[in-house]
């Protein structure tokens, strides 16, 4: 690793201002990504602001047919959660299904969303459940968030603050993970609510993506069988060791399908 | 620039002068010379380093030891009183749950943080817990007997 300064934030504007100042820091959350990505020599940021002692971004709550979960809950506190198993158990499941025991005691929902992994689980959930991201100055809405590989829509040193879910009236997310990592090769979260069906697809390109096809499919008839007949191209598709392109195209429809079976 | 931490560490308060960048684990391990701790991949994926933080298991190779100022912080020295071996450490001899040895004091951790919220794990839920552990000797089969009976010597 090579040389920071380390400082902990005691508020969201103390964080937000010493990003400010530097010019070059980065924030820190659970440091599940964060910290391999400083050991490995692929970032050297002057400053690393450390989150840890910021308690108004910890925390769950429900209120107005949300849950709104604060940027630095961990994954095991969503997972565990009672009130977001009652209200959204997909997301409880997702949570659960990411990384490790001990990755998800320190790794947090703001931090993943903020890294953009193309292969992380919570984007799925994000656009999946059409959730609404709140920063320090602004909300952004799921559609807009996530840009490009690693990109979001976050400007230099804005603070993911918290990210509020809409409860639907069915959703589940299903993933083909690799079995090392347990990120997602392919993953499929599927939903319905008042507003429509959302299929958002984790870990197969670049970034987060819907299936419009697949939406419309299943707004008409809400049943695996109206997803099974739906592929996605694979041109454009993630390729690595694990899979390839056509691999993870086909991976797309059997999650999707198995998704909405699970959603019932 | 280096900082002070402080922190509890196998119930002494414990302080030390660091860097920004020192890893727990190296903290643990050099400065503090408690070698039961091992970094096996250093990549966070094999969890050789598994040490309790506030109670949870956490990876002290991807800790910043700063992160762990103020916090409670105990490893696989702590387990042991007065040479009697704690009932996980005694179910993973009995059980032939380790055989080089590298990745035990990582497995005792976890399991421990496993029991603490599910004092009878089934099955399932131990190899599902151990997913973060990498053994390459056992096959794991004898370490999850030896976490099964760890756990009940445990209720008993």
């Amino acid at each position: 690793m090579y040389e920071f300064n380390y400082r902990r934030a005691s508020s969201v504007f103390d964080a937000v201002s010493s990003s400010d100042q530097s010019g070059d820091a980065s924030y820190l959350a659970g440091g599940m990504t964060l910290i391999p990505v400083l050991k490995f020599r692929l970032a050297a940021p002057s400053d690393v602001i450390d989150l840890a002692d910021l308690g108004e971004l910890k925390g769950i709550r429900t209120e107005n047919g949300a849950v709104a979960i604060g940027a630095m809950t961990t994954h095991a506190e969503v997972a565990g959660s009672a009130e977001v198993r009652q209200a959204i158990p997909a997301l409880a499941d997702l949570a659960e299904s990411i990384g490790d025991p001990q990755v998800r005691n320190r790794g947090t929902i703001g931090g993943s969303i903020a890294n953009a992994d193309p292969a992380a689980d919570y984007p799925a959930a994000v656009v999946g459940l059409g959730a609404t991201v709140h920063t320090n100055s602004r909300t952004i809405g799921a559609d807009d968030f996530f840009t490009a590989m690693f990109e979001t829509a976050l400007e230099p040193g804005e603070l993911v603050t918290a990210v509020s879910f809409p409860v639907p009236d069915r959703a589940a997310y299903m993933k083909f993970p690799n079995p090392a990592s347990r990120y997602a090769i392919v993953g499929v979260m599927v939903s319905q609510s008042g507003d429509g069906v959302r299929v958002a697809v984790t870990g197969a390109g670049g970034r987060v993506f819907r299936v419009a096809e697949m939406e419309q499919a299943l707004a008409a008839n809400f049943v695996p069988e109206a997803v099974a007949g739906i592929s996605v191209s694979a041109e454009g598709l993630n390729e690595d060791l694990h899979a390839s392109p056509e691999y993870r195209a086909h991976l797309v429809t059997v999650m999707a399908r198995r998704a909405v079976a699970a959603a019932g | 620039m280096t900082l002070m931490v402080t922190m509890t560490l196998n119930g002494e308060s414990v302080s030390a002068e660091v860097e920004g960048r020192t890893l727990l684990v190296q903290l643990i391990r050099d400065h503090f010379r408690l070698t039961g701790t091992h970094v096996g991949c250093d990549t966070s994926q094999c969890g050789a380093c598994v040490v309790h933080m506030n109670g949870q298991s956490v990876k002290s190779c991807t800790v910043l030891a700063v992160q762990a100022d103020g916090a409670q912080v105990s490893t696989i020295e702590s387990l042991a009183e007065n040479g009697e071996l704690h009932p996980m450490q005694q179910a993973f001899k009995d059980n032939h749950g380790l055989q080089c040895g590298f990745c035990t004091p990582g497995m005792v951790m976890s399991a421990l943080d496993l029991v603490a919220n599910n004092p009878d794990p089934s099955e399932a839920e131990i190899r599902d817990w151990l997913e973060g552990n990498l053994c390459r000797c056992t096959g794991y089969h004898n370490i999850v007997k030896s976490i099964a009976a760890g756990a009940q010597a445990m209720r008993s």
